[in-house]
């Protein structure tokens, strides 16, 4: 096999953790509250200049700016729950998807109010790895452990607590779970939560290999959502491995063309596999 | 134990309950019977505050609960088993049993609570790693009861336990009801089964269109000539 072949595959496996990471989050907010939050990338674009500006500008310690933007856009979560998601709960699911999609320009619109346009970066340069002619970046590797570690996280508390089972039970069947003694509304703000630490979480993992700008989201937003639709949305494992299915097609596609190109590639897959398997790559 | 006094509910415009007044006093079982239609599972549902109490009032070992929602109920000590049973078909066994201990004074006693279950229900903890959709209807319905137990309740509410079963599973399910009073469980049950859930059950009231026609110790309604006639077939 060819070299660079194996370096495109590996990078495409390692671009597919964070991919995999913002799946999870998107499909376990649509699995439990059923609404589609258009502007999950958006929350991500918010923890990067989180921490951009603890970071470079106060100088804070990476770690702990980090940790910060984490627990800012779980709370962030929150609040899109509260204020935006929870009072139009029972409206018709197209002007939640309009509520959402409005939080998105809201938020683009607001970072360039506040930055600028301008693309800014950690100024860190991670090392590159060099093994057996096979150039890997440590940002890319170190994103990519952390991403499957926040997953296997998560999967522990969604199998192992009791909200997490409630978390699971909900997604099942929504009216009967107050006979469990359990209150919706807090278990929505949990999930939010969790949703928002997930996006938190890629932030960190992406801060370290792009530059921050209003518009960061764009380049993962539309992605993450075909990745959630093509391995069935709520899904959560059909998402998990539409990612790194979707994460393979960009890296080998920019690998034979360009990275323009294999955005075109992924796309046209996803329209396809709309076409032949509409409910989701798994789905028997 | 449980006291509802002049309970009226409905959906939307429509009222479903009129004027229920009932008594489930501490360590009996008390019967609800009548057809289709005839307002049983609101009166639960009402009961378990998941359909909300348009007049009248309620009291659960003294407190007023009347308007409290749903998961409020279950702190409060009442367990509901909906019709249909309802378990969490992708949720393995133990995973619905886990949720019906999800209020925390429940949780506190999960473990030993589990044990209980287990020991009442031996086929659920052969079962226990099993999705609950691939149950049977028998097995279903004792691990919807085996849920409901698992908050610990004072009164547990039973909603046609015996609805799409075969014969001789419904008489375990009766047995089971015993075994549960047994234990000092005060128990409320709805039924369309009038003659097995009157050998159950200390007394009953008959509900139609939305009222209580009659009530009275189970031995009285099983020499009533209405009864006999109307639901009976005798």
């Amino acid at each position: 096999m060819d070299i660079y072949l194996l370096e495109a595959v590996i990078n495409g496996v390692l671009f597919g953790g964070v991919l995999a990471l913002l799946a999870l989050g998107l499909n376990l907010i649509f699995g439990v509250i059923d609404v589609v939050w258009i502007a999950y990338a958006d929350l991500v674009m918010c923890g990067m200049y989180v921490i951009y500006w603890l970071h470079v500008e106060f100088g804070w310690p990476l770690p702990l700016a980090c940790a910060l933007a984490l627990v800012a856009v779980a709370g962030l979560g929150v609040l899109v729950h509260v204020l935006i998601i929870a009072p139009i709960l029972g409206s018709p699911p197209i002007n939640q998807l309009l509520a959402t999609g409005g939080l998105l320009f809201f938020l683009q619109s607001f970072a360039t109010l506040l930055f600028g346009t301008e693309f800014r970066n950690l100024g860190i340069r991670l090392p590159i790895i060099e093994l057996a002619d096979i150039y890997i970046s440590t940002a890319r590797l170190l994103a990519f452990a952390m991403a499957l570690a926040g997953a296997v996280a998560l999967y522990f508390f969604l199998r192992r607590t009791f909200i997490g089972t409630a978390i699971r039970a909900i997604a099942q069947d929504r009216d009967i779970v107050g006979l469990m003694g359990i209150d919706q509304r807090r278990i929505y703000i949990v999930t939010s939560a969790i949703g928002g630490a997930l996006a938190g979480l890629a932030a960190c993992l992406l801060a370290l290999q792009y530059d921050v700008h209003p518009f960061i989201g764009n380049t993962f937003g539309p992605l993450i959502f075909i990745i959630c639709v093509l391995g069935g949305l709520g899904d959560m494992i059909g998402g998990f491995a539409a990612a790194f299915i979707m994460a393979q097609i960009i890296s080998i596609g920019g690998y034979y063309s360009s990275t323009e190109l294999s955005y075109v590639f992924a796309f046209v897959f996803f329209i396809v596999l709309m076409f032949v398997r509409p409910r989701g790559v798994l789905v028997r | 134990m449980l006291s509802l006094a002049a309970v009226s509910a409905g959906y939307g415009t429509f009222r479903a309950l009129f004027d229920v007044s009932l008594e489930v006093p501490q360590g009996e079982a008390v019967g609800v019977i009548g057809p289709n239609g005839a307002g049983k599972t609101t009166l639960m549902r009402v009961i378990s505050g998941l359909v909300p109490l348009r007049g009248g009032a309620m009291t659960f070992e003294g407190r007023a609960v009347g308007g409290l929602p749903a998961h409020r109920m279950v702190e409060q000590g009442i367990a509901h088993v909906p019709e249909n049973r309802r378990l969490f078909p992708r949720l393995t066994v133990e995973d619905n049993l886990r949720i019906g201990a999800f209020i925390p004074q429940a949780r506190a006693h999960f473990a030993e609570q589990l044990d209980r279950v287990y020991a009442l229900f031996p086929r659920l903890k052969d079962r226990r790693e099993q999705f609950a959709g691939t149950l049977s209807g028998g097995e279903q319905q004792m691990c919807a009861i085996g849920r409901a137990l698992m908050s610990r309740p004072r009164l547990l509410l039973m909603d046609e336990p015996s609805a799409g079963l075969a014969p001789l599973v419904v008489e375990q399910v009766f047995e089971l009801v015993r075994r549960i009073r047994a234990d000092g469980l005060t128990v409320l049950i709805v039924e369309q089964n009038v003659q097995q859930v009157l050998d159950v059950v200390d007394r009953a009231y008959l509900l139609e269109v939305g009222s209580i026609k009659l009530a009275g110790t189970s031995a009285e309604l099983k020499g009533n000539d209405f009864i006999r006639k109307s639901y009976m077939g005798l």
